[in-house]
């Protein structure tokens, strides 16, 4: 198969030394085993993401994603832009989406790109995509399963998807309540999948695990709890976000309620990675807080 | 109607047939011009993970807007609510893109200067927001401190303290780098989106005077 190409947006938390700095690190090993290439686009921006809006208005926040636009457009034409994450992948969608919906919109927009020396072509627009609808739709479930070396045998693994990656957009073919394309991923990589995991779909708090730590870490309680009681050895996530507020602060969650979890959460890209015979280091799993060993075992046979 | 009918309403005009609130949102919030479509039936309040904590559900919010209660939908800390999970989003029946327009709403008020002051999600959102836009791309160690540090020195240390252990968990693990402090990372064109900004904020402040 011909190597595939594409424009790609990383985002501040995939940055070195950032906090999802394991899932660029797996995504880069993951991209190596399926011959992607991923063409970074030059100076790109944050998307302010989903909290962005208390301060920035509407123009200000589509700016900032119409000039990763823009940038991605110009070095990387003909190319679909990717991104690994959640709300990078979400603003900048809704942003292109919004931008091609209203000339006024697009008229406002490139009056401010102007001033920082850009163009956006609103007749020529870059599918926006996650990179789940690379692998599903451009390889297929087939495919990837033809590159396993080693089958994650023995390990439970609880597929949680969040929400960013599955509203308002979602993966093209997948429901809202129920997808099941991480089910089918692990058990195309030969992981056990818990199809009846209750909280798929819940809520982790978002970015509201700074301002509201309380209630967030009740929604991580939720999480993290149904992962244990239908027996998952780790939880695995398409989402920076998510993957943070559900494994970093269990052990606060621990402290206040007295439980004992002690849960790892991984990367679909550090699942295909190990899978795919890349070393634990390649996977990214030095990045977990909470070790998971099971998949730490089977990259060291 | 006679010049006498015409006197007589004048003098006792109160517009209310104008609902001026209303139509306010619509002229001035995000997605504002939705707000008259829900139907009332609370799948948005019953979908929301953090349904417990509003005073106000999103669909109480529709009505009181729809009533007029400018004050108290303005001043609630309801929309600070919202953790952007889209849930409401892709259930309502009705179609209202119901997040935005939380955000809307809260954009709106913390821009009058009508939010709750020291609601902690507006106070993030702003620290975010200042945090991003100054180099171009997140500076999550400075966000955590400034986050820590926001009521003042010695309330900032006991944060600092209490979230110790998560923060060397995350300087072992490499997921945070304490060069951040320093720098860190950043768009190389700063004054290229700094003036993108003005300029976007400028067309937004001239659309808000010219609609009031």
């Amino acid at each position: 198969m011909a190597k595939k190409e594409y424009s790609f947006y990383p985002g501040c938390s995939s940055q070195k030394g950032a906090s999802a700095s394991n899932l660029q690190t797996s995504v880069d090993a993951m991209c190596d085993a399926l011959d992607i290439q991923l063409n970074e686009i030059p100076d790109w921006n944050c998307c302010s993401a989903s909290i962005g809006y208390g301060e920035g208005g509407e123009l200000p926040r589509i700016a900032l994603s119409a000039r990763n636009l823009a940038l991605s457009e110009q070095h990387n034409p003909g190319q679909d832009l990717v991104a690994t994450c959640a709300a990078c992948w979400l603003a900048t969608r809704e942003a292109s989406e919004r931008l091609r919906g209203s000339d006024q919109l697009m008229a406002e927009t490139n009056q401010a790109l102007a001033a920082a020396g850009l163009n956006l072509e609103p007749a020529k627009p870059q599918r926006v995509r996650h990179m789940v609808e690379v692998l599903i739709e451009d390889f297929g479930f087939e495919a990837l399963g033809e590159k396993v070396q080693k089958p994650l045998e023995g390990i439970k693994i609880a597929s949680y998807i969040g929400c960013q990656t599955n509203r308002p957009f979602g993966i093209d073919g997948e429901s809202f309540e129920n997808p099941v394309y991480l089910d089918k991923l692990v058990d195309t990589l030969g992981g056990d999948t818990i199809p009846d995991y209750e909280t798929k779909v819940q809520c982790c708090g978002g970015a509201l695990m700074f301002s509201e730590p309380e209630k967030s870490q009740e929604l991580v309680k939720g999480i993290l709890e149904a992962a244990h009681d239908n027996g998952a050895d780790m939880i695995v996530t398409p989402c920076p976000l998510c993957q943070m507020n559900t494994e970093v602060y269990q052990d606060q969650i621990n402290a206040k309620h007295g439980t004992s979890f002690n849960m790892p959460v991984v990367y679909y890209s550090q699942l295909m990675s190990v899978a795919y015979g890349k070393s634990a280091g390649e996977a990214g799993l030095d990045g977990q807080i909470i070790k998971a060993r099971k998949l730490e075992n089977i990259a060291g046979k | 109607m006679s010049d006498m009918g015409s006197v007589a309403i004048e003098k006792y005009r109160n517009n209310n047939y104008r609902n001026n609130f209303l139509h306010e949102v619509e002229a001035h919030v995000e997605g504002g011009e939705w707000v008259k479509m829900c139907m009332q039936c609370g799948v948005c309040a019953g979908s929301c993970p953090l349904g417990p904590h509003w005073a106000h559900p999103p669909q109480e919010i529709f009505m009181m807007i729809r009533a007029g209660k400018r004050e108290e939908v303005l001043t609630s800390d309801s929309m600070w609510m919202c953790t952007s999970c889209y849930n409401c989003i892709v259930r309502c029946p009705r179609g209202l893109p119901i997040t935005h327009i939380m955000h809307g709403l809260a954009h709106y008020a913390h821009r009058l200067g009508l939010a709750p002051e020291k609601q902690p999600t507006r106070e993030f959102a702003k620290l975010f927001w200042d945090n991003i836009t100054k180099n171009g791309r997140a500076n999550e160690l400075k966000m955590g401190l400034s986050l820590y540090f926001k009521d003042g020195f010695g309330s900032g240390v006991k944060e600092a303290m209490k979230n110790k252990a998560l923060g060397q968990a995350m300087m072992k693990t490499k997921r945070m780098n304490p060069m951040e402090f320093f720098g860190g990372h950043g768009v190389k064109d700063k004054s290229g989106l700094h003036a993108m900004l003005a300029k976007a904020r400028e067309i937004e402040d001239a659309k808000f005077e010219q609609g009031k």
